[in-house]
């Protein structure tokens, strides 16, 4: 059966389309371009002397080890962002989907956290982790485990994946317990009569049924802790402490908007852009395969 | 006939409302006074409305220093900056090198034949903003100095004598047996490295900087890898590692360590006084900042920190006479010592300082005089008169990152300042190169 819809009109496509063509002018290509045009240049903080410099602010970021370790940190952040994100919430979905009695409860309060504004989560995991004044830290203090996440870097980088992957988690059990509940019941019956046990079900029906979900919430969580964990991050560490938590896009950011070095930190946009389309593309073309729709 | 009627009726009309509209040539302020400063600051600028009827002073908080400083460079850019902006002293240079987005603060006064007195001021507050001529570019506003506080009530409970040492090496003295008898943070700072930094190389009479710590050009270089400047970096990572030195972070968070009592120790700025006063429940002493007594020289002067007023570019002639008028104002010694007196900012003209004690503030609150005195401890040298450095809301936030890999025994000292100095002179001259 053919879907697509014929226009007899010339313009009218066109026409229906341009809201959405001058919204992602206005709001991507035009930013990008700049950026992209910043980024040959050296700038002064008020914009009064400008000088184009070709690729200074490219070799100048790659000469930068701080740079380079921002790009560890990213790998380090997103991967434990993604990785635990999708693990967890994949485990509750599958409880919260065999839950006979309060299953409604159990679902509305893990749904609960996505409601939650990135910075207040940030400030809620380190006011319970705040140095002085935390409950965590008071219980951790009973445990002899000495926690300023103020001063160590890795617990500063479990602090801002344990507030990004908490605020993320509720989004991943919405799709995935939809995703369960759209694989049809006769299967797994089907299987258990076989001699099939629950984990063997899990593994070899339930799991392969799901990878379009789990495809699906790959991108979005790894674009998730690329560009969305920023608040968490400004509400908490700021990157610090010695650029332990400066993942790329905080880079961008703190460069650009507090040090006033508009070159540098379009050029970093510009990396992290490629970056990106780099990892979609990837995402698409090599793991989709893998994928059983 | 109707349509004449009408028409001379809104000529009439529109001939009384317009001088009404032209009477009040209004000022924008765009400044970074929260809570109870910002109240002291509204304060002032409705004393001035009320003084005269032909400017109208508004101030508009626009976040912290780094975020209003943000909002005027973007503002500039997209041609509506404020006339008066109040930029903190790390943003110094980057305004002074703005050639074409700020008026000299002189000039401004100048141009308006308003009275204006440099030499009104204390030493190191016009060597802060002046150029190399000796022009002040902006209009010191509030300044203050880092200080040294300890809990007397800590003290006692330790067997010490509850007076806060003057020299590192009784320091560490006092803090090993602050230590032994169970205090559980002996000794916390803000501003790390306003402390351990540029106030210690000043207070050691050490340079921070070549070409007069910044003020002399834009081809200046760390200098903040000295012996010196090691040892005295090292002494605190190995306190840190001992557990006689807490780390709060790099804004002001050392200041509820301390009045709530957790820190028996404490270093931050002057204005910290007004917090403590109000929460802490123990008796404390503020005090000059300990100095190594082996340093020839030593203790010379503190610097400032705080922050200062800058004009911008780009604005009506009859505009700037309101911003001359309003900085006169400012400049007056009893305007001057109601907002030292009421903020806990350090009193930056002589006179207003003589007012103040004339006052007898300073008999009333003991210590209240000790940040000025502090400032004023000797004659500024080029090491002590400030600090100038291109970006360097950049430079100090490396500076500071090495400090945590210190504190945090990840780096040692040596290491970690050549590593301050190396990437802090990269910034300079990027700096340097975007400012020719």
């Amino acid at each position: 059966m053919e879907k697509r819809v014929v226009f007899r009109s010339a313009w009218l496509p066109y026409a229906l389309l341009a809201p959405q063509l001058a919204i992602t002018a206005v709001f991507f290509f035009w930013p990008a371009g700049q950026a992209v045009w910043y980024s040959f240049q050296l700038q002064d903080a008020f914009g009064l002397h400008s000088s184009f410099v070709w690729f200074d602010n490219f070799t100048a970021l790659f000469r930068d080890p701080h740079y380079l370790e921002s790009f560890k940190t990213t790998a380090v952040f997103s991967v434990a962002v993604a990785g635990l994100g999708i693990t967890i919430s994949l485990l509750l979905a599958t409880m919260a989907d065999r839950a006979v009695r309060g299953a409604l409860v159990y679902k509305t309060v893990l749904i609960w956290p996505y409601a939650v504004a990135a910075a207040v989560a940030g400030v809620l995991w380190a006011f319970l982790f705040a140095p002085s004044i935390g409950i965590v830290t008071y219980v951790l203090k009973g445990f002899g485990v000495d926690w300023n996440w103020i001063i160590k870097g890795d617990q500063a980088m479990l602090l801002i994946i344990i507030a990004s992957v908490w605020k993320q988690i509720s989004y991943n059990f919405l799709f995935f317990l939809a995703g369960l509940q759209s694989i049809p019941k006769s299967l797994i019956e089907a299987a258990a009569i076989d001699g099939a046990g629950p984990a063997r079900r899990f593994w070899t029906i339930v799991l392969p049924l799901l990878s379009p979900t789990a495809f699906f919430l790959l991108v979005v969580n790894v674009v998730y802790a690329f560009f969305d964990t920023f608040g968490v991050i400004d509400a908490t560490t700021q990157g610090g402490p010695a650029q332990a938590t400066q993942i790329l896009v905080y880079k961008v950011y703190h460069d650009g908007i507090k040090s006033a070095d508009i070159g540098g930190s379009s050029a970093q946009s510009v990396i992290l852009m490629i970056i990106v389309i780099a990892l979609t593309a990837v995402q698409f073309k090599y793991i989709e395969r893998k994928v059983q729709y | 006939m109707k349509f004449k009627t009408l028409a001379v009726a809104l000529f009439a009309v529109g001939a009384l409302a317009a001088p009404a509209a032209q009477a009040v040539t209004e000022i924008q302020w765009w400044h970074s006074m929260g809570g109870a400063l910002g109240e002291a600051l509204n304060g002032l600028a409705n004393k001035f409305n009320e003084s005269q009827k032909d400017y109208k002073v508004v101030p508009v908080y626009k976040g912290q220093y780094p975020e209003s400083m943000t909002a005027a460079i973007a503002a500039f850019r997209a041609g509506n900056a404020p006339h008066i902006l109040q930029v903190f002293e790390v943003g110094t240079a980057t305004m002074m090198a703005a050639k074409g987005a700020i008026v000299p603060v002189a000039k401004v006064m100048a141009d308006a034949r308003e009275p204006f007195d440099q030499n009104a001021y204390l030493p190191t507050v016009t060597g802060y903003y002046s150029d190399m001529q000796g022009n002040m570019l902006s209009f010191p506003f509030n300044s203050s100095t880092v200080m040294f506080y300890i809990n007397k009530d800590a003290f006692k409970k330790a067997g010490l004598e509850p007076v806060a040492p003057a020299t590192w090496k009784q320091f560490l003295a006092d803090a090993e047996k602050l230590k032994a008898a169970g205090q559980q943070c002996v000794y916390t700072t803000s501003w790390p490295s306003w402390m351990h930094i540029e106030n210690f190389s000043a207070w050691h009479n050490v340079p921070i900087g070549t070409k007069q710590n910044g003020m002399g050009g834009l081809d200046t270089e760390f200098t903040i890898n000295s012996p010196l400047h090691v040892r005295h970096i090292a002494m605190l990572g190995d306190m840190a590692k001992k557990g006689l030195f807490t780390y709060a972070g790099r804004t002001n968070q050392g200041d509820a360590k301390f009045y709530s009592g957790e820190c028996a120790m404490f270093s931050g700025s002057a204005g910290a006084q007004a917090g403590i006063r109000k929460a802490a429940k123990f008796d404390w002493s503020i005090n000059f900042i300990p100095y190594h007594d082996d340093v020839k020289g030593a203790p010379q002067n503190s610097i400032i920190g705080g922050a200062s007023l800058w004009v911008m570019g780009g604005k009506k002639p009859d505009e700037y006479k309101g911003v001359a008028k309003f900085m006169a104002f400012l400049s007056r010694p009893e305007i001057q010592m109601e907002w030292h007196t009421t903020t806990g900012y350090v009193p930056i003209t002589r006179a207003s300082y003589e007012l103040t004690r004339q006052s007898g503030f300073y008999e009333k609150n003991p210590g209240a005089d000790m940040p000025v005195r502090q400032l004023t401890n000797k004659a500024p040298t080029a090491n002590s008169k400030g600090l100038r450095f291109g970006n360097y809301v950049q430079g100090r936030e490396v500076i500071e990152e090495e400090l945590e890999a210190v504190f945090a025994g990840k780096k040692d000292a040596r290491t970690a300042l050549n590593d301050a100095v190396k990437r802090g002179n990269e910034i300079l001259r990027k700096f340097q190169a975007a400012n020719k």
